[in-house]
């Protein structure tokens, strides 16, 4: 820049001026570098050391109960409904949801149904913010896995149930779903299925051999390679427990670590592929993984599209889980979502929704099997849809875990998933 | 400076207005970026300042988290996952190489040879990102299956030999292998490559071209002396543009790695969403993020740009 000094300036202007230009225009004049510098370090003074200290995360609320907020449930005939894909019974086109629309034609209450649950540990993260806050989720009924169940019970962010709204419900459940150590005669949830976790495999993958123990899986070297493992800590270690002699249903911590060690043995050796989600169904489909644990429901669909998929139930027994119901603090329409939950314990509502998805019925197997039967003999046939005696002996649930646990136990999985 | 030149001269009568309109003068640069710098406030600075914070605390999220300047969670979180973060390093840095690699000859093609095709190729480069991220990763799994078309090629031709040699496969697959997690973030990344590098070699004169070639320069030394300098812009803001997202990403490791392909994302991500051990996912952003900065910081000065398109 040159020294140009127009006449008309006053001499307060020009001095800033002459700042300016020895500054390099730091100072006085608005570059976009002071600004960014400006703008960095006033936000660092607003934060500053005192925000550092002051943040922090509350403890978990630990009011027993939960927060009930007003019930709005006779003045807004309407629930909010989140559930996981395609877990619902559905109409031909894809269109309805018959015993959705059903239960609104006789009560008259709408239902909006939402299916943004994909993954327990991501759906918690979606909604812990609001229930530590004790916000309202804006949702009345979710459906969750029976660890994060417990875990929300244990902190207090589920509502109890009125059991006068829940006739059916009370007795028509399943006998081994009664009293889970979580949640002893269903205070706070019910479950939406029964989820069990077995060996699946490809005959065409394994060239017609059966795999019938995780034994097999994680040693046949025929399976080098191909053999998948889920994420979900509870599902593989449960199954590897059970495979070792051990009860998940009552286990110690060496235990634990003995089914870790029996596990990386097989990740070192390049036998496990992978350790999947539900995205387990394409590959096995595939043949890209030859056998692997999987969730019943899936195999039963997978069949139907497969005939080269088999399952297993090994002897040494197989885990037994649930997706509950529950309905979280502040959810406006209480009473409606415990209707709803009723509902799906009348035993013709719930053989249409089995019939359908195919999981584990949460009734009692004699009062769903004559309901069943008329849809579909086949289903009401299947043990992995309304288990018969010797299955049922054959299910263990995985033990409720201490806050400690829980943090010890899913960070050495994670340590054998890879970090 | 503008509001000092245009300043009116003061009127002799009233001595007291000229000030006043430069002081709102003044102002408004200000006013007008408010919005940019509340922006950067609440969604960049607070959720530093709130990270930050986060990574000195201790607890558990059952008892609360509290602020006890545990610096040791870093050191912790280094020692226990420097595999991960060199593991992200590398595949980002194999994905950037093998991005400039095809997306160079490509954006060259756009710029200068593409003619009234040039639109439609800029298109095409574009159209996977109608589809979803998840849904593009995942086709890559339909791609590379074990018993498909391109892995028996590839057996054929006996190349996975080669990459399984280099520890880049496993046996007769490339699925679950890393070669795998490069193939994908190769390919999720490579328009963030392309894009750069074509507004910048558009740029270029074509005249100058002429010009090397009349002083007796061959099309290589044009390219070398020429054409490339000139597009150092663009190399630098793509390969940019590419590492970045590339170091942090966890979805291609997740769905075509496996246990061995981990990288520091899918680690932030246990932390985080499983494990619910906040400390340690926030000490593990805070190192990726300061290790991101030194190379990228290291690699500007070297490659000597300082603006970036």
């Amino acid at each position: 820049m040159e020294q140009y000094e127009p006449d008309r300036l006053s001499p307060a202007q020009l001095a800033a001026m002459h700042r300016s230009l020895r500054n390099g225009g730091a100072r006085t004049s608005l570059s976009r570098r002071s600004l960014l510098r400006a703008s960095t370090g006033g936000a660092l003074a607003i934060g500053g050391l005192g925000a550092l200290t002051g943040c922090g995360i509350p403890a978990a609320s630990k009011s027993r109960g939960g927060i009930s907020s007003e019930d709005h449930s006779a003045k807004e005939k309407e629930i909010n409904f989140s559930n996981w894909t395609e877990y619902i019974d559905m109409s031909d086109d894809e269109k309805h949801r018959p015993t959705l629309d059903a239960f609104t034609r006789r009560t008259g209450i709408k239902v909006k149904y939402t299916e943004d649950i994909n993954d327990n540990v991501e759906f918690f993260g979606k909604i812990k913010p609001q229930l530590a806050a004790g916000q309202d989720t804006g949702r009345d009924i979710m459906i969750l896995t029976d660890w994060l169940a417990a875990r929300l019970i244990r902190y207090g962010w589920v509502q109890k149930l009125d059991a006068s709204n829940l006739p059916h419900a009370y007795t028509n459940l399943a006998a081994q779903f009664r009293n889970p150590d979580w949640d002893p005669g269903r205070a706070y949830s019910y479950p939406w299925q029964g989820i069990a976790t077995v060996i699946a495999y490809n005959t065409k993958a394994t060239g017609g051999k059966e795999i019938t123990s995780v034994s097999q899986l994680l040693d046949d070297p025929k399976l080098k390679g191909r053999v998948g493992l889920l994420s979900e800590m509870r599902d593989t270690i449960g199954m590897t427990l059970l495979d070792l002699g051990k009860d998940p249903r009552d286990f110690k911590a060496d235990d634990f670590d003995a089914a870790i060690a029996r596990l990386q043995k097989a990740v070192d050796s390049k036998q496990v592929r992978r350790f999947t989600g539900n995205d387990y169904i394409a590959d096995l489909s595939k043949g890209d993984l030859a056998a692997c644990l999987a969730w019943a429901g899936d195999v039963v669909q997978l069949q139907a599209d497969n005939p080269h998929v088999k399952f297993a139930i090994p002897d040494a027994g197989y885990i037994s889980s649930t997706d509950n119901m529950l309905i979280p603090n502040k959810a406006r329409h209480k009473t409606n979502a415990e209707k709803l939950m009723d509902y799906y314990y009348e035993p013709a509502v719930a053989a249409k929704t089995s019939a359908w998805i195919n999981y584990v019925t949460p009734l009692e197997s004699t009062i769903i099997k004559p309901e069943l039967a008329k849809i579909d003999k086949d289903v009401a046939n299947d043990p992995l849809i309304v288990p018969d005696k010797a299955q049922a002996a054959k299910a263990h649930g995985f033990r409720s875990l201490t806050a400690k646990e829980e943090t010890s136990f899913e960070e050495k999985f994670a340590q054998l998933t890879g970090g | 400076m503008s509001t000092v030149t245009d300043a009116p001269p003061a009127p002799p009568a009233l001595p007291d207005k000229p000030r006043k309109v430069r002081r709102r003068g003044r102002l408004v640069p200000y006013w007008l970026l408010l919005p940019g710098i509340l922006w950067l406030v609440v969604f960049f600075a607070l959720p530093m300042v709130y990270q930050a914070s986060t990574s000195v605390q201790q607890g558990s999220l059952e008892d609360g988290f509290k602020v006890t300047w545990h610096f040791a969670t870093y050191w912790d979180a280094l020692s226990d996952y420097y595999p991960q973060f060199l593991r992200s390093v590398l595949y980002a840095g194999c994905a950037t190489i093998l991005c400039l690699l095809l997306g160079y000859p490509l954006a060259y093609l756009i710029a200068f040879r593409a003619g009234r095709w040039r639109n439609v190729v800029l298109i095409l480069v574009i159209a996977p990102f109608f589809t979803s991220f998840l849904i593009r990763t995942l086709a890559w799994k339909t791609i590379l299956a074990d018993g498909g078309p391109v892995v028996g090629a590839l057996n054929t031709l006996h190349v996975l030999d080669v990459t399984t040699w280099l520890g880049m496969t496993e046996g007769n697959r490339v699925l679950a292998t890393p070669l795998a997690v490069v193939c994908g973030l190769t390919y999720n990344f490579l328009p963030f490559m392309i894009l750069p590098l074509y507004t910048s070699l558009e740029r270029i004169d074509g005249r100058l071209h002429e010009a090397a070639g009349d002083l007796y320069a061959s099309p290589a030394t044009t390219f070398r002396r020429v054409t490339f300098p000139l597009s150092m812009p663009g190399v630098v803001s793509g390969t940019l543009l590419t590492f970045i997202p590339a170091a942090g990403d966890y979805v291609n490791a997740d769905l075509l790695g496996s246990t061995d392909t981990r990288m520091v994302g899918n680690v932030i991500q246990t932390q985080f969403l499983r494990i619910l051990d906040y400390p340690t996912a926030a000490a593990l952003s805070f190192i990726l993020m300061a290790a991101i900065l030194v190379m990228v910081t290291f690699y500007i000065r070297r490659a000597g740009t300082e603006d970036l398109v």
